[in-house]
């Protein structure tokens, strides 16, 4: 760990200025401090936003729900609000890490966590999303955990949260905050950017721009769940998760959200599945197809060939049991 | 006066038997139990050391080359900054168990990815680490060498080789047969504790507070790197964090530790960072191994053969002794067995839980699984019908078996009979199947030494340099203390863990309790001569039960009887004929059920039993806890547990312990253990054998034959991680 400055913030908008001086914000530290320690992050600045006021779960006007981004991913999952009109999103964080990490994670904090790609927190290898410019080691390495959609030439590392993958299949949006006093509203689709030629450049965020909220729009209709499938039973990122949100009236399907974890840079969405899906009867030929037109563009590199199959079997999985509770 | 015991004959006599305290085989907690979870117990980087600096070691970027510091001044020069030391003596990798000498020395060349070549020394912890992680390393005339065991170079392990009969007639006549590759992966031992030492020397004379399994020969291990005599050297060890075999022989960190504390002229300590201690302690090598299987009509083997290559680094002789148990855990006149050493520049192969019998066992049992099915008998009965009448090699008896038992016992407290066929059985999502496996490990006795003080006030100490690795040896050798002199378990001190104590054989290979227990209760007779002696009678006609003596009807305690003076005993155990006279080892029998998922291939143990045999027990609730360590161990082996290497250089990727997949709680379920009573007269005069790894050996094959049970599919390729399920579904 590289020695740094340290300041704790008295406001939003301080935070927001001193970022944009160059202070990296640390909420948790459950990701940032391992990065650190490895020296794979070495801000030469940290902006402590713990004490700042974002810490609330409030009821927004439309029904829907404003998450601070210091809300601890452990009382997120717990609020009972989110248990009942939000399941999929409790599940999510349910599954993720381990209790004593959930105490600490918060919202924002998961939302811009790292990937867990090996070769990225391991500073003898090549990697562009560390050193840009210099190389990807996994794409010939140890990928087994690695992307299948929505990679380039130049990374293949996937976006490890689970709870991001519910807020898309939720259509949650981020709220954020500038030096300035400037708010705006990002939908969480469009905060993440896919590698492209530049790995590094994770989110649209600018420099100093801070997460203050999640927003979550008023419930929707459906059976909600979220499967997450892993190499262990805890503690252990998703390989695939796939967050879905399936209504069905009168035997057909009135709107299938799906998005999926462990499968690319960012949490998954693709509208055209869920079109696909929507208006038809549910069926196995039904869902095989959703899963076809999902992995039309699935590469894989090797270790993480199955996950394809797997994503497909998962999806199907899922698919029969929601469009079967719903119409239950 | 040493009391010199060999075993050279069968201890009939059961003396422990005839003993009134009644504490050996009790269920007694551990005494230091308490100092552990609560903190208190000393962890060798705990100890607060006057004017302590810190050391942090740092890897080699590649598998060849010579290691080039090309900044070390400027690092020299950073603050806090004490060294940047990269001494000839520093070791390449560990010692292997029991090596008694230093392993390959030198961090001018890297032999694998990970490999420690320096350590920066430094004011501060924080800042030792950062000047390490600023050191640039670069491999000068390096290039990639072999890290893939299937295409390295292979040395023939010829003295491991047996042809007995002819196998390939008895496979081509066989009414039915099995002949199939199971693959197992690396391992790492990764023990809670990463290995960690704090060196001080007081002139020429060291004392290191390491986290060692045997002291005696890491004393010499590291008086050898060091080039200094041993009677310099002391170590003390009380508590260890777990070993798992990573902890047999020396490490870097204690050679780094001491060479920097000489030269820095303060204490300093070196503990390992934990991605360190999957790179550069010791790894158990992958395994290929062929297992034949030929059989009659009626499921009895008529030839068995089991071919393996694993691997090691160049320079290192150790190699997974696969092939231990197969040698006598089942009949057949044909038999063919060998082993081939690959040699890669991975980190080193040597001694991680149960090495041989963990994996060996546990191919042996697919292959047996596989052959009960093709014949069409229950898995439970081919076994049965092939447990041998003498050692189907030497021909020689087996010390004491009670396998024919483990199974049957085992098989009903599961409740076995209700096992569903293939493919049959289906909860929701949920495929369910049960599966089972025999377990065997052999057992060993070693030179042990132990003092034992009877004190004028009728408290008695047990003095060893043996240790605790977690497995309860302080609990154990005071219960046979306290047996032996009729004391309360509180009334004995068991003192451990520093070599200025009688050598012991310490912890490792499943010896320890038995072979420093044998040291303590051969003191104990010692002594109870002794009183007979003050008593004017015969040691076999004294009866010590809570700190008094009877005798010829007459009851004084032993305070009194003492009258102000000690006795001590220093005992000094040696194998003798009745290692080589007959067969030993341990035996016993796993069943599991698990439920795998229909779509992901995901599969959960729900429930495991396992019933062993493990001769005299000498505490059943350490043991039961041995046992429950060692088939969660199988469960890791069976479904996530596997080092990750780079397929270009060989490196760890998952060197850490978010990646690399132990079991944790969730997944491992309600485990059963049944303990049988045994006596073995030839194993020690206690009639015990150990039981440290006998829960592992051959446990993960319960759980993928019950996924075969469950699925049809048959994962010969560990661990059954869900992409090989379902590549089957
Ligand atoms: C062993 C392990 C297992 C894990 N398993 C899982 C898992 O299974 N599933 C899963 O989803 N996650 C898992 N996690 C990841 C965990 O969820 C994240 O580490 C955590 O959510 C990060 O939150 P934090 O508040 O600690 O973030 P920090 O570490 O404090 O910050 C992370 C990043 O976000 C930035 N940041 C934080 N807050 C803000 C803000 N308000 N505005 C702008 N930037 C901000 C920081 O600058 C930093 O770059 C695991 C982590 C570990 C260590
Ligand atoms: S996949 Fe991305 S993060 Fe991983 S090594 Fe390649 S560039 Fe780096």
């Amino acid at each position: 760990m590289r020695p740094f400055d340290y300041a704790r913030a008295a406001t939003s908008e301080d935070a927001a200025r001193q970022a944009a001086e160059g202070a990296t914000f640390i909420a948790g530290g459950t990701n940032l401090l391992d990065l650190m320690k490895l020296e794979v992050m070495a801000p030469s600045a940290l902006v402590d936003i713990n004490r700042l006021d974002l810490n609330q779960i409030e009821e927004a006007d439309d029904g829907g729900l404003r998450i601070g981004a210091l809300v601890t991913n452990s009382d997120l999952a717990n609020d009972t609000r989110v248990r009942k009109h939000w399941p999929v999103l409790s599940r999510a964080l349910l599954a993720g890490a381990s209790g004593q990490l959930r105490n600490k994670a918060t919202t924002g904090g998961n939302l811009l966590q790292r990937t867990r790609c090996l070769y990225f927190y391991d500073r003898a290898t090549a990697c562009n999303k560390r050193d840009p410019g210099s190389g990807c080691a996994a794409r010939d390495g140890f990928n087994r955990i690695l992307a299948v959609l929505g990679t380039s030439e130049h990374c293949i590392a996937t976006h490890p949260s689970d709870m991001a993958v519910a807020m898309r299949a939720l259509g949650a949006e981020v709220e954020t905050l500038k030096q300035d006093g400037s708010t705006r509203r990002i939908p969480l689709g469009d905060l993440y950017l896919l590698p492209g030629d530049r790995p590094d450049r994770e989110t649209v965020l600018e420099q100093g721009e801070l997460i203050a909220a999640v927003t979550l729009p008023a419930p929707v209709e459906g059976r909600q769940i979220y499967r997450k499938v892993r190499d262990r039973a805890s503690y252990a990122f998703a390989l695939v998760s796939v967050a879905g949100i399936v209504a069905v009236s009168e035997g057909r399907i009135t709107r299938a959200n799906l998005a999926f974890g462990g499968l690319a840079p960012k949490p998954w969405r693709n509208a055209e599945v869920e079109d696909l899906l929507t208006g038809e009867a549910s069926s196995d030929a039904l869902f095989g197809k959703a899963a076809d037109l999902l992995l039309a563009e699935a590469q894989g590199f090797g270790a993480n060939d199955f996950k394809i199959p797997l994503a497909r079997r998962t999806l199907v999985s899922v698919l029969r049991e929601l469009s079967q509770e719903a119409s239950a | 006066m040493t009391e010199h015991f060999k075993m050279d004959a069968p201890a009939t006599d059961r003396r422990l038997d005839d003993m009134a305290q009644g504490l050996v085989g009790a269920p007694l907690d551990r005494p230091e139990g308490p100092l552990k979870v609560s903190g208190t117990a000393t962890y060798a980087d705990e100890w607060q050391v006057d004017g302590l600096a810190h050391g942090v070691l740092v890897r080699a970027p590649g598998n060849s080359g010579r290691v080039v510091l090309a900044n070390r001044n400027a690092v020299a020069r950073m603050d806090g900054v004490l060294a940047v030391i990269d001494d000839d003596r520093l070791l390449r990798n560990p010692a292997q168990g029991t090596a008694n000498e230093a392993p390959i020395q030198g961090p001018h060349h890297a032999a694998y990815m990970g490999q420690l070549i320096a350590v920066v020394v430094a004011e501060s912890f924080e800042q030792a680490r950062h000047a390490a992680q600023s050191l640039e390393v670069t491999l000068e005339g390096g290039t990639l060498m072999p890290v893939d065991p299937t295409t390295a170079a292979v040395e023939p392990q010829e003295s491991k080789n047996l042809d007995q009969g002819d196998l390939d007639a008895a496979m081509e006549t066989a009414a039915h047969s099995v002949d199939a590759i199971y693959t197992t992966p690396s391992h790492s031992s990764t023990p809670m504790e990463p290995h960690a030492s704090i060196a001080t020397w007081e002139g020429d004379d060291l004392t290191l507070r390491g986290s060692y399994q045997m002291l005696k020969y890491n004393r010499n291990e590291l008086a050898d790197a060091l080039g200094i005599h041993p009677d310099r050297v002391r170590i003390l060890s009380p508590y260890v964090g777990g070993g798992f075999g990573s902890k047999l022989g020396l490490a870097p960190e204690a050679v780094a530790a001491s060479i920097a504390a000489k030269q820095v002229g303060r204490p300093v300590s070196v503990a390992l960072q934990r991605p360190q201690v999957f790179e550069a302690t010791m790894r158990r090598s992958e395994t290929s191994q062929r297992v034949r299987l030929a059989a009659d009509a009626e499921g009895r083997l008529t030839g068995l053969g089991h071919d393996a290559l694993v691997s090691n680094l160049p320079g290192e002789t150790f190699a997974e002794p696969i092939l231990q148990a197969s040698h006598f855990l089942y009949a057949g006149a044909n038999r063919r067995m060998s082993m081939d050493l690959a040699r890669v520049h991975r980190l080193c192969a040597g001694s991680v839980r149960a090495p041989g019998e963990a994996v060996g066992v546990t191919a042996l049992e697919n292959a047996m699984d596989e052959l009960a099915h093709e014949i069409g008998i229950d898995p439970v009965e081919l076994r049965r019908r092939n447990i041998p009448e003498k050692d189907p090699e030497s021909g020689k008896d087996y010390s004491s078996r009670r396998f024919r038992e483990a199974l049957d016992s085992g098989a009903e407290a599961f409740g076995w009979a209700d096992r569903p066929g293939v493919k049959e059985r289906r909860e929701g999502e949920w495929l369910i199947g049960y599966g089972m496996a025999s377990a065997a490990r052999v057992n060993v006795l070693m030179e042990s030494q132990a003092r034992v003080t009877l004190l004028p006030d009728g408290r008695a100490r047990v003095e060893t340099d043996m240790t605790d690795i977690g497995t309860g040896t302080y609990a154990i050798l005071g219960q046979i203390a306290g047996e032996m002199l009729g004391l309360p378990r509180d009334a004995v001190d068991v003192v451990l863990g520093d070599t200025a104590l009688p050598p012991a054989s310490g912890s490792g290979g499943s010896w320890g309790a038995s072979s420093s227990g044998t040291s303590v209760y051969v003191a104990c007779q010692a002594i109870r001569r002794q009183l007979a002696e003050r008593l004017g009678g015969e040691e076999a006609d004294l009866t010590l039960k809570d700190g008094s003596a009877t005798f010829d009807n007459q009851t004084r305690p032993l305070a009194e009887i003492l009258d102000g003076d000690e006795i001590v005993k220093l005992a000094h155990l040696q194998p003798g004929d009745t290692s080589d006279a007959v067969r030993q080892a341990t035996f016993g029998a796993y069943f599991a059920e698990v439920a795998v998922h229909a779509a992901s291939g995901e599969t959960r143990v729900r429930r495991m039993h396992g019933s062993f045999a493990a001769g005299r027990i000498l505490n059943a609730k350490t043991a039961r806890s041995q046992c429950l360590g060692g088939m969660t161990f199988g469960i890791g082996m069976a479904l996530t547990e596997e080092l990750a290497f780079d397929p270009r250089d060989g490196h760890v990727a998952n060197h850490n312990l978010a990646e690399y997949h132990i079991a944790v709680n969730a997944d491992v379920p309600q485990l059963t253990v049944e303990l049988l009573e045994e006596r073995d007269d030839w194993a020690n005069p206690m009639q015990a054998k150990g039981i440290g790894e006998l829960g592992i050996c051959g446990a993960a094959a319960a759980i993928t034959n019950a996924i075969f049970n469950a699925t049809g599919v048959r994962v010969r390729d560990y661990p059954a991680t869900l992409d090989k399920v379902i590549a089957g579904m």
